[in-house]
């Protein structure tokens, strides 16, 4: 989300307006409904969690000041960087495959020569209306290589198929999850920055004779850039924030899942098994850090290509 | 201006309603809770006679629990009680529930009046002064009904904490069908069950004789019936672990002959792939809790006349020795703002007219009484091909091995379990160095919780 | 076809594609390879969801003994649907009603706030519209699941867990719907007809309901959408919030429904749990196709342009 403030911060563009004396507090009338549930609802937590990450209550003894200590913890703590070790291969090599991937079926549809592109554009967005938790109970049960539909594949060929939810294989089998829920999304986004592309473009390089494969490089990438850098960085969030599919897995195969799989699910597991609701909060915070920090960093690195 | 200044103040009358809304839900927690502290002092002391007296008002109690025959248990009370409501809440299950119920406790708000609480899970919620001791409302008498090992499992530190409503004592279901058509004999020891292990998994590749991927329930009832007892609790912060326990050592030797040589199915447990296993036969035999004939009946329908019950095997073959795996009790939480008609509910429920109907619909009860009525006794189910099987269990029951006591933090022990045992399970190691490990991470948790942890 | 093509957004969103004179994509020619290879995208898509519904129309027992990817055994779908809703005391329904609750009111109210806000940061200035914009941007890179638990802590301590307001209040809050719409108001309302109807006396309030509302449609079913599939897909949030089964959305009553299966002396209901599944997407997905044209010319006229 960050990548957005890339764009100028929306002033007025065209006629900047006039200054006007008297509507100088109309504008705060009309942002501080929003402004008033946005500081309860998410900068108070934030706030509240800083606190609470300064803490630390036990079971037995009571709750006492402990400056950065829970950090000190954090930053020592196997499981924890185990996990985010984990979301960050998932975000290495997930994220740039399910992009290319909606990326690729974005220019399919818009390059006109597909046949039916309609009908793919819907179909391959459709997973999207699946809520996460849905997706994940179905696929667990695809999942089964013994008596689901992993098994019948495998039958086919004869042969028993690995089980995609043991030690090696479960971060691909939730990475495929996810790929499937939100390569139409992304795919979306695409293809909507593609249907602005201005015709004089296309007509400049009809005139030239320029391939496809120019015209996709030289016209729709660099159009698409923006796009791209919001979809990435949506997706840098999503990756560090996976819970909900390791979640439902979790059931499948509590070995591989375990109690800090991701950090999200690992910061879960500390409050509401442990009671650590102290330590869990300073993983909060600590995630919450590190997003902000590989977000603005891909921006960056993002913004320099393009420049 | 006037168009401003009127639209400004709209905003800030907006404002100030939803600051006192805010305020106005703060303060009616403040004062809920805080009548609710009051209730609990004045309710926690009473006889026999208080909580009768109780019941004949009107009242509302809310019950969390998700043992399926608790409705018919609720409809039944409130057919003799007509003025006490229950509100029935099925908050989840097990680790799930308590999740929740460790959150309302933590919120002041929300905490029902009579909670199930699985035995492993009570001295957690004991230790931390979450329930109400039940002693002083006349219920420690009800003692001599259930057997010393339940009632073991139901009192903390000397205090009687809960009411058993069910016991999981185990014992060795077994396909005969699969047993005959490989020539298994159905084992006595440990060592016999091994060899048929062996036996069968050469015989037929795609069968097992269980299955098992690592469950802290199994391994801690295992090492109980193995004789072992590696945690000790005294007082309410002093906590013993002993990663050298005999029993422990026993079980995990054992099972390390199935677990390393690829003997063990890998289907986690109550998943589809599961059950499904159980009814074609893939999984010969489950060492497990006797409340178990009720789910191969109903998700194994297919294996119907298949399955038998055994004793469990022993080390040694000598002496029957089980142990509880899994079972629950229902507690009346601190805080609730009635504990008199809570306390009334929990026996009638675990003590009286409850744990028939309990047992009627499929439950294995902790009663002595309907364990040893001959109805129960007599039953013989066509699924089991008309083996009286509760005949076997209550025998289990009355071998579980006394002196067993959980962690008082054994819920979280148990969901970092997966971490270590687990990853020893999915790599085919050695599962006894991994419950060392794991024994101590519980340790450090402990210790981090202010407990006093001597590790041995 | 049609569907894109017709879908020039309504009034004041720019037209999808701009006029492009002579040059005519769709004379080109349709490519066999492509489209073969975009079927084998369509298949991954679809699949599951194939899947889905010929395992919502199995009994449990034939579940996973007949093929999977096909329909086998007794068709059971009208059974399965019929036991889903009724299950358990109507659960499912009061679920549904649930998640409808929480997407009228938290997504209905997102947008709505999001628009005002919107529009008051595209068209006024006032003093700390910086600080607002720096603060908005600043908390959404927090994760918003890792500030779950923090939320809930709170709102406990202010009595706001297990009841509808604990759901509903952080869904309120939807920064990337306001960003859509500050970008929306800046480009569909022309300031001439603000100043226009300022000169005429019109009142703020006035102007903006009787005019910017009308202009602003497209942006906020954009906005709308996206906020309808965040509060329908909503998880974490109320599985922690909530305790009681009676506040639960379909999402947390159907992985109980799943975890079930994980008690003993509890029925699994599978079949109910896919069956559950597939009536919990069938809503969602219409309202997509129906709606699909708003969320293409809502997403080129916001989020990706610079």
């Amino acid at each position: 989300m960050t990548v957005l403030s890339a764009d100028s911060p929306p002033r007025s563009r065209k006629s900047e307006l006039r200054p006007r004396r008297r509507r100088k507090w109309t504008g705060w009338g009309f942002v501080s409904p929003f402004l008033l549930v946005f500081l309860f609802a998410m900068v108070a937590p934030v706030g509240y969690a800083i606190y609470l990450s300064l803490f630390q209550d036990k079971l037995i003894g009571g709750n006492r000041f402990a400056g950065l200590a829970n950090y000190t913890q954090a930053l020592t703590d196997s499981q924890f960087w185990t996990g985010f070790g984990r979301v960050s291969l998932f975000l290495v090599v997930q994220v740039p495959v399910m992009l290319i991937l909606a990326l690729a079926v974005a220019l399919a549809i818009d390059s006109a020569r597909l046949h039916w592109a309609p009908l793919y554009r819907i179909s391959i967005f459709l997973p999207y209306a699946v809520p996460a938790v849905v997706g994940a109970l179905m696929w667990g049960f695809i999942y089964g290589n013994q008596f689901g539909l992993v098994a019948e594949i495998g039958g086919w060929f004869h042969t028993t198929l690995p089980n995609p939810l043991d030690n090696t294989l479960m971060l691909p089998a939730i990475g495929n999850i996810v790929t499937w829920e939100y390569i139409g999304y992304n795919m979306l986004i695409f293809y909507s920055a593609l249907r602005v592309i201005p015709g004089e473009l296309y007509e400049a390089a009809e005139l030239d004779n320029a391939s496809q494969w120019r015209i996709i490089w030289h016209i729709k990438l660099p159009a698409l850039r923006p796009a791209i850098m919001v979809a990435t960085v949506f997706s840098i969030i999503g990756s560090f924030q996976l819970f909900t599919e390791p979640s439902v897995l979790y059931f499948l195969n509590k070995d591989v899942i375990g109690s800090a799989y991701t950090p999200n699910w690992y910061a879960y597991s500390l409050s509401f098994n442990g009671q650590e609701y102290n330590y869990s909060a300073t993983i909060a915070i600590l995630m919450g850090l590190l997003t902000v920090i590989v977000a603005y960093v891909v921006q960056r690195i993002g913004q320099r290509k393009g420049a | 201006m006037t168009a401003t200044t009127r639209t400004a103040r709209a905003w800030r009358r907006g404002a100030a309603v939803v600051f006192a809304g805010t305020i106005a839900a703060a303060g009616l927690t403040a004062c809920s809770s805080s009548s609710s502290g009051s209730g609990t002092t004045s309710g926690s002391s009473g006889s026999a006679s208080d909580i009768a007296a109780a019941l004949q008002k009107t009242s509302t109690i809310t019950v969390w629990g998700w043992a399926p025959q608790d409705k018919d248990i609720v409809a039944a009370f409130e057919k003799k009680y007509p003025k006490v409501t229950v509100k029935l809440v099925n908050a989840g299950t097990g680790s799930t529930e308590y999740t929740k119920l460790q959150n309302a406790i933590k919120a002041g708000s929300g905490v029902p009046d009579v909670a199930q609480i699985e035995y492993y899970a009570l001295p957690q919620f004991a230790l931390a002064g979450s329930v109400q001791s039940l002693d002083g409302l006349g219920l420690d008498s009800l003692k001599s009904d259930y057997s010393a090992a339940v009632w073991d499992s139901v009192t903390v530190n000397g205090q009687l904490d809960a009411l058993p409503q069910d016991t999981g004592p185990m014992a060795l279901f077994y396909n005969k069908k699969i047993f005959d058509k490989y020539g298994l004999t159905v084992p006595t020891t440990w060592d016999q069950y091994v060899a048929d292990a062996k036996k069968l998994h050469a015989a037929n590749p795609n069968e097992y004789i269980t299955a098992d991927t690592g469950d802290p329930g199994f391994v801690t009832s295992m090492a109980w019936q193995a004789g072992g007892t590696p945690f000790k609790v005294s007082g309410t912060t002093n906590v013993t672990i002993d990663t050298a326990d005999a029993g422990m050592a026993k079980f995990t030797k054992e099972w390390d002959q199935l677990e390393e040589n690829g003997l063990l199915s890998n289907i986690s447990g109550w998943t589809s792939q599961w059950f499904t296993a159980l009814a074609n036969g893939t999984i010969a035999t489950l060492p497990t809790g006797a409340w178990m004939p009720g789910n191969l009946e109903d998700n194994a329908a297919a294996a119907s006349g298949d399955w038998r019950v055994a004793p469990m095997p022993t080390y040694d073959g000598g002496t029957a020795a089980s142990a509880e795996s899994g079972g629950s009790s229902y507690a009346v939480m601190k805080g609730s703002s009635n504990s008199l008609v809570a306390a009334g509910f929990d026996e009638f429920m675990n003590a009286q007219d409850g744990e028939t109907i309990f047992a009627n619909e499929g439950g294995f009860p902790s009663l002595n009484s309907v364990l040893s009525s001959s109805s129960f006794l007599n039953q013989a189910p066509a699924y089991f091909g008309g083996q009286k099987i509760n005949q076997v269990l209550s025998a289990a029951a009355s071998s579980v091995l006394p002196g067993w006591s959980y962690l008082p933090f054994q819920v979280y022990a148990n969901s970092i379990f997966p971490d270590s045992v687990g990853k020893a399970y999915e790599a085919k190691t050695d599962i006894g160095a991994a419950v060392t490990t794991w024994l101590k991470a519980s340790a450090t948790y402990g210790q981090q919780q202010g407990f006093t942890v001597t590790v041995k | 076809m049609a569907a894109t093509e017709t879908a020039a957004p309504p009034r004041a969103a720019r037209p999808a594609r701009p006029v492009r004179g002579a040059w005519n994509p769709n004379r080109r020619p349709k490519s066999k390879t492509l489209t073969l290879v975009m079927t084998l995208g369509l298949v991954y898509s679809l699949l599951p969801l194939f899947w889905l519904l010929v395992n919502s129309s199995k009994t449990q027992a034939n579940l996973f003994t007949t093929n999977g990817l096909w329909f086998g055994g007794h068709f059971a779908l009208l059974d399965n649907i019929q036991q889903t809703l009724t299950y358990n005391g109507d659960e499912f329904l009061r679920w549904f009603g649930n998640t409808m609750l929480y997407v009228v009111v938290g997504a209905g109210g997102a947008t709505f706030l999001a628009t005002l806000g919107g529009y008051g940061l595209a068209k006024f200035d006032f003093p700390g519209k910086r600080g607002v914009f720096a603060l908005v941007l600043g908390a959404v890179a927090v994760p918003s699941t890792a500030l779950a638990v923090p939320t809930f802590l709170m709102f406990s301590k202010i009595g706001l867990v297990n009841n509808p307001w604990g759901i509903i209040i952080p869904s309120l809050v939807n920064p990337f719907g306001l960003y859509l719409m500050w970008i929306f108001s800046r480009d569909a309302i022309p300031n001439e007809l603000l100043e226009a109807a300022r000169v005429d006396g019109a009142r703020e309030w006035r102007i903006f309901f009787s005019i910017t509302l009308r202009l602003l449609r497209p942006g906020m079913i954009t906005v709308l959408l996206f906020a309808v599939v965040a509060t329908w897909n909503n998880y974490f949030l109320p599985l922690i919030m909530l305790n009681d089964p009676k506040w639960y959305p379909l999402t947390v009553g159907l992985n109980q429904w799943n975890a079930q299966s994980q008690t003993a002396g509890s029925t699994p209901i599978f079949n109910l749990v896919l069956t559950g599944s597939l009536l919990m997407i069938v809503p969602i997905m219409i309202v997509f196709l129906v709606m699909q044209r708003y969320w293409q010319s809502g997403l080129a006229a916001g989020s990706v342009k610079q």
